[in-house]
């Protein structure tokens, strides 16, 4: 099947089954690989991508159901004031190990700070903890959002 | 105890069969190349190019290869400052590759153990220091002045007698022309005159990580490339009857499925009887997309032949454990003194038994592989920790010459010990092989839940006898473990010199080993990740049951200050004690807590490194428990390299560790997990996670690794804590809280 889906701005052609999650046809149709396959179940978070503005988790979302959607991906984040803030926050406080869940952890943080300028450390747990790092970073993570607010007042 | 291929290549990292020298060269375009070669001369500089430890090219851009492979602990970033250091580098200047296998050049290309501070951390050195040893020849030469009056900063050669400077890269020609120096010559820095050692320095790809750019082994994509789903026998030990090949073959997408028969039964059997890394028997399907392969696995119809192992569970492994209890241990491990007389004749004996369960890895990148096998060559991208052990593999099992097989290592979504082990490449290259086009091959969550080389469960009584001052004067300990005729499994064993065991004069240590199919490996901190829990779990009880506060108790029986056996130069009581100190100071140890409230505490000679850690944490009446916060006191040497990464991994040990305490445990049913995603097996997440402190104890000691050695206390600690809060010693893992409840 022929779907034309708007990604980070652009529209995009792709020819993909119905039933193909979002998570692959980013990766796998359209190159985009910046958004991660953890669990194919919606527990770990790492396939985090925004959809109209809102996290959403992209191994669960067919692209038979995206319609006219707007998606942000990692690749196209910098694109928004806040999602540069928390991608510099990221790297000022060297959040990464492995690094491969920060995608998802980044894209679920924009969208927090995006909703709420100024979250408290309840906040920041609430709209993290959906999200597996298998090498416990959360820590940095939590110091990362705070300096990326910071920023913003 | 670790997986022989691992031991194997460590062995060759401490007694090389080859002399390894300095070799400087010429590269293409006037550029500088400089590597420890340790197949001597007869190498040229063309055929090391790709490899040189060091280029440095006209423009002064200097690149830097980091020879092993990177998992997340920070090895591209560290190997690279510690060349940069001597080489007094320009840090803006300098690029990270990440080295291919290449046996001829590197030794030691591997990510395991905590190993890549101690053995790198002095020839990578030397490796700049000789850099910049040429570049000075180079420049005295040119200025007809002494080398000795000639000095360096950031990339350039100074001359301040005559104010004359050169950068690098107008050097690095005319330096190419010499001769390496012997290392024995060189001198390297005082520390105390370290400008990039030493110094927080982000991770050399965490700006790519934050905008997503592909590194990892699952974004790799090559010309031509299909994709591949790998479905083996969920029972361990069984293999394919049938399946209904033809189905999946018309589905959509989907280029060719078979059976696969899988390899030797040596390899099946190397490890203590378990299942070992090898090619398992299962049904590949290979499709245009990884979507389309997988989605044709759930239209998969199999006859398995389940094995023998077809009736394992936890009750039936529980109930063997049982049985073995009430024989004597049927492996000696330790017997000094007269354990059962010093026994009899203690003013007070202690006892309890201590189970763990099964974990698996879950790194989440799941476990994958490109390759590309034809006209028989292999070409590899993976993310692996041991890919000198994945070239054996696939040489031995698909007949391929080793030379003629090539690794490319990329970044890996976490390893924690799961990509020591190289099943999914020799599966991706029997694939690759089969259908004649390079594949990717993509593990499903529950593939990798399913098919993990677990951290062994197991079981231990123990009996102590206290003298009348509450010193402990015997331990008897029996262990079930796992394994085959005496022989433990993967990670499974225990040794002799296991702490406490130096310092009680009777000491028995005894096993039992129960024979089952379970893969079984390394996890991080293989042996003590478990052991350690069991040790000072069982030492703070002694430590109640004398009436006496835990953290004096520890440091009393520590004893005077000597070299126990123990791992590299022997387990130090002084810096065993020195972390203890600490770590009582930054937790405010002893202080008036409120009701419900404990501090635990413990400590470990772990992979070279020592750590204690104190947890002060609550228990509600209804047995909710709540960690406050873990201290941590660590003493790796006398010096961090990256203290930025350095830091981030004493954090990811503590969270680890947590998620061993809290919520991980693989449980079999039928001979196989019943868990098949991270659900029922959960890494700790954001709200089980405490505030942390971590401190490094700089002791006059060789810098070492921090990838294992701040784990393992931290599951004593928060249990002990536990018990100094409420009164309940948690003596099964994970944590059940209805068992804290008043």
């Amino acid at each position: 099947m022929q779907y034309r889906l708007n990604v980070n701005g652009t529209d995009h052609s792709v020819e993909v089954d119905a039933d193909t999650p979002l998570l692959w046809v980013l990766r796998d149709a359209m190159n985009l690989k910046g958004t991660k396959y953890g669990c194919g179940a919606g527990i770990c978070g790492a396939c985090t991508v925004h959809i109209d503005g809102e996290p959403v988790r992209s191994c669960l979302m067919t692209v038979s159901s995206l319609g006219t959607s707007k998606i942000t991906t990692i690749e196209g984040l910098a694109h928004s004031p806040v999602g540069q803030r928390v991608q510099e926050a990221w790297l000022k406080v060297d959040v990464m190990q492995c690094g491969y869940c920060q995608a998802g952890q980044i894209m679920e943080a924009t969208a927090l700070l995006t909703r709420n300028v100024a979250p408290s450390d309840s906040d920041i747990t609430t709209a993290m903890d959906s999200h597996i790092c298998r090498c416990g970073t959360y820590t940095r993570i939590r110091q990362a959002i705070k300096l990326a607010a910071a920023k913003e007042a | 105890m670790l997986p022989t291929e691992l031991q194997r290549v460590m062995e060759g990292v401490k007694h090389p069969t080859r002399r390894a020298v300095l070799i400087a060269s010429a590269a293409a375009g006037g550029a500088l190349m400089v590597g420890w070669y340790a197949v001597g001369k007869d190498r040229t500089a063309k055929d090391g190019e790709l490899n040189a430890f060091v280029t440095i090219a006209p423009n002064n851009a200097i690149t830097i290869v980091a020879k092993n492979p990177e998992v997340g602990q920070g090895a591209k970033t560290a190997l690279a400052m510690m060349i940069a250091e001597e080489l007094d580098a320009d840090w803006s200047h300098v690029t990270i590759a990440q080295a291919d296998l290449d046996t001829a050049v590197f030794k030691g290309q591997y990510a395991g153990g905590s190993m890549m501070t101690p053995e790198n951390y002095l020839p990578m050195r030397q490796v700049g220091a000789a850099t910049r040893a040429l570049l000075i020849k180079a420049a005295a030469k040119q200025w007809g002045v002494a080398e000795s009056e000639c000095s360096t900063d950031k990339s350039v050669v100074y001359h301040r007698a005559s104010n004359k400077s050169a950068r690098y890269g107008a050097l690095a020609a005319a330096a190419a022309r010499y001769e390496a120096p012997d290392p024995k010559t060189l001198v390297l820095k005082d520390p105390k005159n370290f400008k990039i050692i030493g110094k927080p320095t982000v991770g050399i790809d965490s700006a790519r990580i934050v905008k997503g750019t592909p590194i990892y082994g699952i974004d790799v994509t090559v010309p031509g490339m299909l994709y591949a789903v790998f479905q083996k026998c969920p029972v361990f030990g069984g293999k394919v009857k049938s399946a209904n090949l033809d189905v999946l073959k018309k589905m959509a997408g989907v280029k060719d499925a078979f059976i696969v028969e899988g390899g030797s039964k040596e390899v099946f059997e190397a490890e203590g009887g378990t299942v070992s890394s090898g090619l398992l028997p299962g049904i590949a399907i290979v499709a245009t997309s990884w979507w389309q392969a997988d989605k044709a696995r759930k239209a998969l119809q199999v006859v398995w032949d389940e094995g023998p192992y077809a009736a394992t569970s936890n009750e039936s492994l529980a109930k063997e454990a049982e049985a073995l209890f009430l024989k004597p241990a049927t492996l000696s491990l330790r017997n000094t003194g007269d354990t059962d007389g010093a026994l009899k004749t203690a003013a007070k004996v202690v006892e309890a038994r201590y189970d763990y369960p099964f974990i698996a890895h879950v790194t989440l990148e799941p476990q994958n592989c490109t390759a590309h096998v034809a006209n028989g060559k292999a070409e590899f991208w993976a993310p692996t920790q041991l890919p000198e052990a994945a070239r054996g593999l696939v040489a031995h099992t698909l007949g391929i010459e080793l030379k003629n097989i090539t690794v490319h290592m990329t970044r890996s979504g976490g390893g924690f010990g799961r990509r020591l082990m190289n099943d999914y490449m020799v599966e991706a290259a029997w694939i690759s092989k089969t259908v004649g086009a390079p594949v990717k091959l993509l593990w499903s969550r529950a593939d990798d839940i399913g098919h993990d080389f677990y951290r062994p469960g197991g079981w231990h009584q123990i009996k102590a006898g206290l003298d009348k001052d509450g010193k402990p004067v015997a331990w008897k300990q029996h262990f079930v473990s796992f394994g085959k005729d005496k022989k433990f499994a993967s990670c499974a064993g225990l040794s002799p010199d296991s702490y406490p065991a130096g310092r009680i004069p009777n000491v028995v240590y005894g096993a039992s080993l129960i024979q089952t199919g379970i893969p079984m490996g390394p996890l991080r901190a293989p042996g003590e990740n478990a052991l350690v829990w069991v040790f000072q779990s069982f030492i703070d009880e002694l430590a109640h049951a004398a009436g006496k506060d835990p953290l004096t108790y520890q440091l009393e029986l520590l004893g005077k200050d000597e070299k126990l056996p123990g791992r590299g130069d022997g387990f130090s009581t002084a810096r065993s004690r020195g972390v203890l100190e600490k770590v009582r100071q930054m937790s405010g140890w002893g202080r008036s807590l409120p009701p419900r409230t404990g501090l635990g505490v413990a400590f470990s000679y772990c992979h070279l490194g020592y750590a204690a850690e104190v947890a002060e944490v609550s228990v509600a009446k209804d047995g909710a428990l709540t960690i406050h916060k873990i201290w941590a006191a660590v003493d790796v040497g006398r010096q961090i390299v990256n203290p930025m990464g350095a830091e981030n991994q004493c954090q990811g040990g503590i969270v680890d560790a947590l998620s061993h305490v809290l919520n991980q445990k693989i449980t079999f049913a039928n001979g196989r997990t019943v868990q098949t995603n991270f659900d029922g097996h959960m890494p700790v997440t954001m709200h089980q996670v405490p505030p942390m402190e971590v401190a490094f104890v700089l002791s006059d000691n060789n810098p070492t690794g921090l990838g294992e050695p701040v784990m393992p206390p931290v599951i004593p600690a928060v249990t002990n804590a536990i018990f100094a809060a409420c009164g309940k010693r948690v003596r099964s893992l994970p944590i059940d809280e209805k068992t804290l409840a008043v």
